[in-house]
């Protein structure tokens, strides 16, 4: 088995190659069912129905833009009414500054909503993901290169409790896994 | 069991049920994964070419006039602009909403087109987000210059300040500052989004220290493992999502503008829907304008951006061009219907005032000439859809002018009645727009992957975890 990174350094998992998605599908659907934790799929495009495949529930962002956008939501009412009702109510053309007035705060409420929904549905998927993070174990590998062009790759950690170097590249190799290499840190 | 109907995507004998459903490929040739990669990532990675070169020469004067006669009205003051009493909105406000409202196509694509699941968008979704982003830039100089004092745009913000007043909320022209500058930083926030995966293969493919460095930061680290793809997916689903009413809002605000004034010609309740098909209208119009020369100069383009996008587009073309053309015809008859008399003396003078050729330039370019796109001859043939999306091109700017100098010049009291005549810094400096825009359209072709790859790859009949095992 091929080695990459600093061989002196911990192992970070075992990594196998793949050559198309339906393989790459089968193999993920195997590797949940051997209760493996710590490990991942690796595509050039996200793979549909990959996550039933993994075991994986629903993406968890969905609540967190929710709570994002009703953020702006309270920030647009609480700038509108706090300044036009409280801080300076200004009168123009004899409309009303109390809660009468809302029709014509709500653009801007829709506005900020929308604002701060985009802002956390990009930094949340950011944060969840670990990005950016500019330096990772599988960078060291070259082949792992491929996986933004046309190939497939699965990693299972070495700190996944049913990790053991021989079984697993034994296991991936079963799975039709090829070019199976350990990858170490740097 | 030899069937001859068998496909790629069926490798099983097919009822003639199942003919029907099966779709004509999205991309043509056959082209696998590494193809689409290597060939989108050489536009960027070659020898830069020499019509980039030669178009740069031509787009970077115009740029630089745009941004010295900025630097004049700055230092002069808005009256080297023509706008006057009365029409104190003429060219800037017209260009304003002009290049917003082409802006607007590049979000349909990108969002309304995924969220109703129109996979065909995906090899023009990057280009045309792209043209988003230069069309609001463009944008968004008038209104920011147009205030006159420059240096006090921060009023529009709602910051404490000596003078311990607030904005009016309440106002269309604060809508507008807070519709524009959100679709800005939303349109940027979906385009770089989407970029991430791309630049991910670019980085992956950089042979030299300065680009791996650089594709590399912006890449952002992006490892494509499915506990990514899971978070990645949500987010744009949910970006789609938001952009969605967000673009149908942003034009529904700037027809505000006009709608909420008491002005006869702008105080319709027509006005939002009708910006709204006028922007996607005129949006996909110079989507196409662009696609049509970029695919024309790197031609294996034609197996991604196929004849069958264009007629697409084409059809879109038509069916919002139809719809400005009924929200023409109900206007003038709400004008007379309405026996408002200064709301009938609007739409007369629009058509037999002072601003007639305006008026019938409207009308020739944006409900005539699509009318050619009912004939597929004219959908499919390149060289004749380009023609002709020059039209709603033009119509579509003088509808604003229409719109905006026709109403202003003739409204209530013949003795405030007044013609506009744009001055010279006028003129330049919205044709300095249009190369400000191609400069940006130029770096972008150059320095980042035109075509959305990873989106592209996933509409191949092979991205399908089920491909070639006997379907159900």
């Amino acid at each position: 088995m091929n080695a990459v990174g600093n061989t002196s350094a911990p192992v970070y998992g075992i990594a196998a190659e793949f050559q198309c998605a339906r393989d790459l599908y089968h193999a993920a659907e195997k590797i949940r069912d051997a209760g493996f934790q710590k490990w991942d799929v690796f595509s050039p495009f996200p793979i549909h129905g990959m996550d039933e495949a993994m075991g994986m529930k629903r993406s968890i962002l969905g609540k967190l833009v929710f709570i994002g956008g009703l953020t702006g939501f309270l920030t647009a009412v609480t700038m509108e009414f706090g300044t036009s009702s409280f801080l300076y109510p200004l009168i123009v053309a004899g409309k009303p500054t109390n809660l009468f007035t809302v029709p014509a705060f709500f653009p801007v409420m829709f506005e900020l909503t929308i604002l701060l929904s985009a802002f956390t549905a990009v930094f949340g998927m950011l944060i969840l993901n670990g990005l950016p993070r500019l330096n990772h174990e599988l960078f060291n590998w070259d082949r792992f290169k491929l996986v933004t062009e046309d190939k497939f790759f699965v990693a299972i950690e070495a700190n996944d409790p049913k990790f053991s170097s021989r079984s697993v590249s034994d296991f991936l190799e079963s799975l039709g896994g090829t070019n199976i290499t350990t990858i170490h840190g740097d | 069991m030899s069937n001859p109907t068998a496909t790629a995507e069926h490798t099983e004998p097919l009822t003639a049920e199942d003919k029907q459903l099966v779709r004509p490929p999205l991309v043509l040739n056959e082209r696998t994964m590494g193809w689409i990669s290597t060939y989108i990532s050489s536009i960027v990675e070659g020898k830069t070419p020499t019509w980039w070169y030669a178009s740069m020469a031509f787009t970077v004067p115009l740029t630089l006039v745009c941004l010295a006669l900025l630097a004049y009205l700055i230092s002069t003051g808005v009256g080297v602009w023509g706008n006057n009493h009365p029409v104190g909105w003429a060219w800037d406000i017209t260009n304003f909403v002009f290049w917003i409202g082409i802006g607007h196509a590049g979000t349909l694509i990108s969002a309304i087109l995924f969220l109703t699941r129109q996979k065909w968008r995906t090899s023009i979704n990057r280009a045309a987000e792209a043209m988003t982003l230069f069309a609001v830039v463009c944008a968004g100089i008038y209104p920011a210059l147009h205030v006159g004092r420059v240096w006090m745009a921060w009023f529009l913000a709602p910051v404490p300040n000596a003078n311990a007043i607030w904005q009016n909320f309440r106002s269309p022209l604060l809508w507008d500052v807070f519709a524009v500058s959100t679709y800005f930083t939303v349109s940027v926030l979906f385009w770089y989004t989407g970029l991430i995966p791309d630049l991910a293969t670019l980085r992956d493919r950089c042979k030299t220290k300065i680009r791996k460095f650089i594709y590399g930061v912006l890449a952002l680290g992006w490892r494509g493992g499915n506990r990514q793809w899971r978070h990645y997916e949500m987010a744009y689903l949910i970006l789609a999502g938001l952009s969605t009413p967000l673009v149908l809002s942003v034009h529904s605000v700037v027809s505000f503008d006009f709608a909420t004034s008491v002005v006869p010609g702008w105080h319709t309740t027509i006005f939002p829907p009708y910006f709204v098909a006028g922007a996607i209208f005129g949006g996909f119009a110079m989507v196409l304008t662009i696609m049509i020369p970029a695919c024309a100069i790197y031609k294996p383009l034609h197996d991604l951006v196929t004849v069958n996008h264009v007629d697409k587009m084409c059809k879109i073309i038509l069916l919002t061009g139809s719809i400005v053309g009924y929200a023409y015809l109900m206007e003038l008859f709400i004008a007379w219907y309405g026996a408002n008399p200064y709301e009938r003396a609007a739409f007369w003078y629009r058509a037999f005032g002072p601003y007639w050729w305006a008026y019938w330039s409207m009308m020739f370019c944006n409900v005539i000439a699509p009318q050619f796109f009912w004939f597929k001859f004219f959908r499919t043939h390149l060289v004749w859809v380009w023609i002709i999306v020059q039209f709603p091109n033009a119509g579509m700017w003088f509808e604003r002018f229409v719109i905006i100098a026709t109403t202003l010049a003739r409204d209530f009291t013949p003795s405030a009645w007044g013609m506009f005549h744009p001055t010279w810094v006028d003129v330049c400096t919205f044709v300095g727009t249009f190369g400000l825009f191609g400069t940006l359209f130029l770096l972008f072709i150059r320095y980042l992957p035109m075509i959305c790859m990873f989106e592209v790859k996933a509409v191949l009949p092979e991205a399908d975890p089920h491909h070639g095992e006997a379907h159900h």
